[in-house]
């Protein structure tokens, strides 16, 4: 992993909170005003739960450097920890069963991140398949953890925090916003923190790291427990918010893979990068298949529209790597940059533009 | 850059257009949204239930106009098999005017509905699939695990296997293995299995296959220890051909292997080769092309190209007439409501009233050109199975034949643990038990 | 346990042994690519299925047994290069990261055409080999998985004959070795890439047919990934001998302790106790058995 870049900030007279101040405020006001329940129900929830589990996966990939291939894992932790603690524990108000649901996610990240402090590269990714395949295992093997539920399915609580309950479309979107919000905002100032530091710092040269005088083991050990907790709690949005009941097999290898597509094509060591990412994987495979029987439904049947979707897919995202090689927040950024710089010239004429990457 | 620009670009423009092409509403049309999965792992079987399906409403659209004038009409939406995309099919599709009935044919699509489809009143049909516990009426208004739920499976196979020794009694002493998923799914049978064993005093052995089951040397060996006298597959997907081929490799007579319902189509045979020959599974619907309504889609359908299946080879295959006994189900279903609340296109409410009222005969049944395919269901307000009966069929290298009279499971046995898993579920998630008043009252 | 059945052991030992050559069967398409381009192509399941479907489809389309081999051979040569063409050129210098959701695209791709060339039905494929146990001294062995590691050790035979006494095989370990110096004097890296694409997509080939003959050719063919994967830990991502080791380690040690400590577990234990065992063994030996030690870049 070499990707050095810090999040590259704009020079420009914006303040920095504007950005996050205007995409919230629309968020929250203006969206569930608009939104159907289409919008939400197959768009924004899984938006939301997604693009939360790449900001935890970035911290442990896109900053601390270690890549890992089983981020399904601990959003199934997450999810059924929850479970069991709204389940078990009376009185424990829901965010208490979330909160708990990451500590246990995070000490399970510790775990299967003790591997990190031997191992690197491909040796550490494909070792972090254990914890995939291992929590699959345990999920499924001892029907506790589904409440003996016959089909070892588990069910989503009533969703309500001080009495407001949050269970139509819409107030499921606001509760996973404000979760997504807040853990976001944390990710940020931990990403800019000391200890964010330290991330990069192991991520681009361990040794130089050990060097200064960054404890190197801690700081891994760190990182994983960080990005499982958000994860984690990514697992229970998942499962409460979006899918309402779940099953241990949804949270498959094919889901871990999604979350690393999402930084990868985001944007890595980039929080926005995983909210870009996540609209791209969510949003895309929709257009597509649209698009598809739009343009071609009537010359082939839907077999053959839906293989070559498959195909696009595939071939968009090795497109997307090959052209948009730091993801789609720089090509963001650039964007901006070039439309400020021509705002810019508009009103001063004069002035030099700002020079683009 | 400019690409990718243009693409997006393209790609917005068209989402626009798209949202207003949605096809307008007329009257008197019955819609079945349809959550397919034609591409990906589990294609075959999708193509073949979702080919069959339409093919039957298909049928009853070109013979009779529709049902008493009532247009069917379907669309799909692909899934691959997957539960988010199942949940954007159904978000996406669920506003159409007229849907009937959500028919998924996945088990992890049917539980990310259930909370859905209760909501919106709609009925959803896990034909032969889906939460055992669903089969409870009085918690699941709108579930139907129509004809065999996986209990009622356990109890069909075993009765199967006594017949073949001579009864339940001799059972006695018997040894059987079961092979099954390592998953909810797969898993789901043991406590029955363990149930039945006490009950009729066979020695049971139950042994796990991890996902997907594409190395079972170890439990093969395991079994070839044990020499039980049957082995109960339980299996899924690529599981089923390596168990035939393993079995083989450790010397276990084929003909001593019993498949359950998802073990038992062709594609879990094929593979096999030559180890599948004298494999024995249980089904609810036989397959082959012979019955009449299989005839008359192939004269009125795929005679005149219009039939669903690309290959016409597998016309009357398993999953073909699984999807053919699904749409009769549907269609009768929707007749029966009719009587009620009269020919028009009916709500989805109207629909579960036709549901819980869905009794075939076997009378009825031949009526509708299935005798012999499937036998006959009884469906009432809380027993959202129906009493399906299963049939046994064997694999001869080709193709399936049937080998059992319908053979009953033995339903009063199973139906108290059943509702007491229902009354859990409602338990936790605060559901107050249906009554018998509700069903006559809920309609609107 | 009184009187330790030792016949049994011996027949888990020797079909784990057996289990764990078709493993390493594709660990070395993984290997091969690794070494010399860094990539870890996921890609490699599904050349595989691609392979054997193309080779089963042309079988029941009539063509004989042989010339369907060469086509299929051929077929993904061509595959092989242009992979090396339009992926992994233009993706020169990216981080390993990258490569690898590439080949993840990769395999969309290749799934998604095997699919619409061929049709999703399932096939069974007959190799001709008997699969009749034959007992030696009270133990069974599988006639077919004998064939199996004849078959894959004829194409460890093979390609260390290539690598060794042919011009791209030297040209290929010059690659592996270093690439900076590799490129040095003159060694034209894309041909080597594309050829090495290439031999992969014969080892997918072979891979393919075997595991097709005991799956049957279906889409799950490309899952057989998983069962490669800890194998390429353990043995090192870049060593065919250690790919051959550690398949036969993996396969032995997974089925014995699914057989006699499984049951503690309640079994079910295959999915994830090979990653157990690979990790186990990372701890004490971080890249692999036969692996290069990793050299950190400062």
């Amino acid at each position: 992993m070499t990707v050095a870049t810090f999040e590259a900030s704009a020079p420009f007279h914006i303040p920095r909170w504007l950005a996050p101040f205007v995409v919230l405020s629309f968020a929250y006001i203006a969206v569930p005003f608009i939104g159907t329940n289409y919008l939400f129900e197959a768009i924004l929830l899984p938006f939301l739960a997604l693009s939360l589990a790449g900001v935890g996966l970035n911290i442990l990939t896109g900053y601390a450097g270690q890549v890992s291939l089983g981020s399904a894992a601990f959003l199934a932790v997450g999810a059924f920890a929850a479970y069991n603690f709204n389940l078990r524990i009376e009185g424990l108000p829901l965010i208490g069963s979330i909160i708990l649901s990451g500590f246990v996610a995070a000490a399970i990240g510790i775990v299967f991140g003790l591997p990190s402090l031997r191992l690197k590269g491909f040796y550490l990714a494909v070792s972090t398949l254990a914890a995939q395949f291992f929590v699959q295992w345990a999920l499924t093997k001892f029907s506790w953890f589904s409440n003996d539920s016959a089909s070892g399915v588990i069910d989503a609580p009533s969703l309500s925090i001080a009495g407001i309950a949050f269970n139509g479309a819409v107030g499921r979107y606001i509760f996973s916003l404000t979760i997504v919000s807040l853990l976001t905002f944390f990710a940020y100032r931990l990403v800019s923190s000391q200890t964010g530091r330290n991330f990069i710092a192991v991520r681009d040269n361990e040794t130089a790291a050990r060097i200064i005088g960054v404890p190197v083991l801690k700081t891994k050990l760190i990182a994983f427990a960080i990005s499982s907790f958000i994860i984690g709690v990514a697992g229970v949005l998942w499962a409460f918010t979006y899918l309402r009941t779940v099953e241990p097999a949804g949270f498959n290898l094919d889901r871990s893979f999604q979350i690393l597509f999402i930084i990868i094509l985001g944007g890595l060591a980039s929080i926005r990068g995983a909210f870009f990412g996540a609209a791209l994987l969510v949003v895309s495979p929709l257009i597509l298949s649209r698009l598809g029987s739009f343009l071609f439904g009537d010359l082939f049947n839907s077999g053959v529209l839906d293989m070559s979707q498959r195909i696009v897919l595939g071939a968009l995202i090795i497109l997307f790597l090959i052209l948009e090689p730091d993801g789609l927040v720089s090509l963001w950024d650039r964007i901006r940059k070039r439309s400020v710089a021509r705002l810019n010239k508009r009103k001063h004429v004069g002035r030099a533009a700002q020079p683009t990457q | 850059m400019h690409l990718f620009n243009q693409l997006k670009a393209a790609a917005v423009a068209a989402s626009l257009v798209l949202s207003v092409a949605l096809p307008a509403a007329h009257a008197d049309e019955q819609y079945f949204p349809l959550q397919s999965y034609r591409v990906g792992p589990y294609a075959a079987g999708g193509t073949g239930f979702f080919g069959g399906f339409i093919d039957y409403l298909n049928l009853i659209n070109t013979r009779d106009g529709g049902v008493n004038g009532v247009k069917l009409t379907w669309s799909e939406g692909e899934t691959q098999y997957e539960v988010e995309r199942g949940v954007e099919v159904y978000e996406r599709l669920k506003n159409n005017p007229g849907v009937a009935a959500w028919n998924p044919l996945s088990v992890g699509i049917a539980y990310a509905m259930i909370d859905r489809i209760t909501q919106d009143k709609v009925p959803l049909i896990t034909i032969n699939h889906g939460r055992t516990d669903s089969t409870d009426g009085r918690v699941f208004p709108y579930v139907f695990p129509l004809l065999l739920n996986p209990y009622s499976e356990t109890s069909g196979i075993v009765n199967y296997i006594a017949s073949k020794e001579g009864g339940l009694e001799s059972l006695k002493g018997k040894k059987m293995v079961v092979l099954y998923h390592g998953s909810p799914y797969g898993k789901e049978t043991i406590p029955i299995y363990e149930l039945l064993a006490k009950k009729y005093g066979f020695e049971l052995q139950q042994i796990e296959v991890p996902h997907p089951g594409n190395e079972q040397q170890a439990q093969w060996l395991t079994i070839r220890r044990a020499k039980p006298d049957y082995v109960v597959l339980r299996g899924w997907g690529v599981m089923n051909p390596v168990a035939l081929k393993s079995a083989a490799k450790v010397g276990f007579p084929v003909d001593h292997i019993v498949g359950n319902v998802w073990s038992n189509s062709e594609e879990d045979a094929i593979p096999a080769g030559d180890a599948a020959k004298g494999y024995t599974a249980i089904t609810t619907q036989a397959s082959g092309a012979e019955y009449p309504v299989v005839k008359e889609i192939i004269k009125t359908l795929y005679d005149n190209g219009k039939g669903n299946l690309e290959d016409k080879n597998r016309i009357g295959s398993v999953y073909h007439n699984l999807g053919i006994v699904n749409g009769i189900l549907n269609v009768e279903a929707i007749r029966i409501a009719q009587e009620k609340f009269g020919k028009r296109t009916l709500t989805g409410d109207e629909v579960r009233w036709g549901f819980e009222h869905l009794q075939l005969d076997p009378a009825r049944v031949e009526a509708l050109g299935a005798k012999g395919l499937f036998h006959s269901i009884n469906v009432s307000w809380d027993n959202h199975e129906g009493n399906g009966y299963v049939t046994f069929q064997q694999w001869d290298g080709k193709k399936w034949n049937v080998v059992s009279d319908w053979i009953a499971p033995d339903w009063a046995l199973l139906r108290p643990i059943i509702e007491k898993s229902a009354e859990a579920y409602a338990k936790e998630k605060g559901i107050k038990l249906r009554t018998s008043e509700d069903v006559v009252t809920a309609t609107n | 346990m009184s009187g330790f059945d030792w016949q049994f052991f011996v027949e888990v030992l020797i079909g784990g042994l057996l289990s764990g050559v078709m493993y390493s069967l594709v660990a070395i398409g993984f290997v091969l690519i690794y070494k010399t381009s860094g990539v870890l192509n996921f890609a490699q399941g599904a050349m595989l299925l691609f392979a054997a479907l193309t080779f089963v489809s042309l079988v029941e389309r009539g063509v004989p047994f042989a010339l369907a081999l060469i086509i299929t051979f051929a077929v993904m040569v061509v595959i092989g290069i242009a992979i090396e063409r339009v992926v992994l050129r233009p993706l020169t210098n990216r981080s390993p990261m990258t490569l690898f959701m590439a080949t993840l695209g990769l395999s969309y791709i290749l799934e998604g055409a095997a699919q619409l060339i061929w049709g999703t039905q399932v096939h069974g494929l007959d190799l001709g080999i008997d699969d009749v146990p034959f007992e030696v001294g009270g133990v069974l062995i599988s006639q077919f998985d004998l064939f199996a590691a004849a078959i894959a050790a004829a194409l460890v035979l093979f390609l260390s004959v290539f690598f060794r006494y042919t011009r791209v095989g030297l040209a290929f370990r010059a690659v592996a070795d270093d690439q900076f110096a590799a490129l040095a004097v003159g060694l034209r890296l894309p041909r080597i890439w594309a050829t090495v694409w290439a031999v992969a997509g014969l080892v997918a080939l072979v891979a393919g047919l075997l595991w097709g003959a005991r799956l049957g050719v279906q889409f799950s063919l490309s899952l057989v990934v998983l069962k490669a994967l800890p194998v390429l830990v353990l043995g090192g991502f870049d060593s065919i001998p250690g790919a051959i080791v550690g398949g036969l380690l993996i396969g032995a040690t997974e089925k014995l302790a699914e057989v006699y400590i499984g049951e503690y577990f309640g079994g079910g234990t295959e999915s994830w106790f090979a990653y157990v065992v690979a990790l186990a063994f990372l701890l004490i030996r971080p890249s692999g058995i036969f692996g290069q030690k990793l050299v950190e870049r400062v």
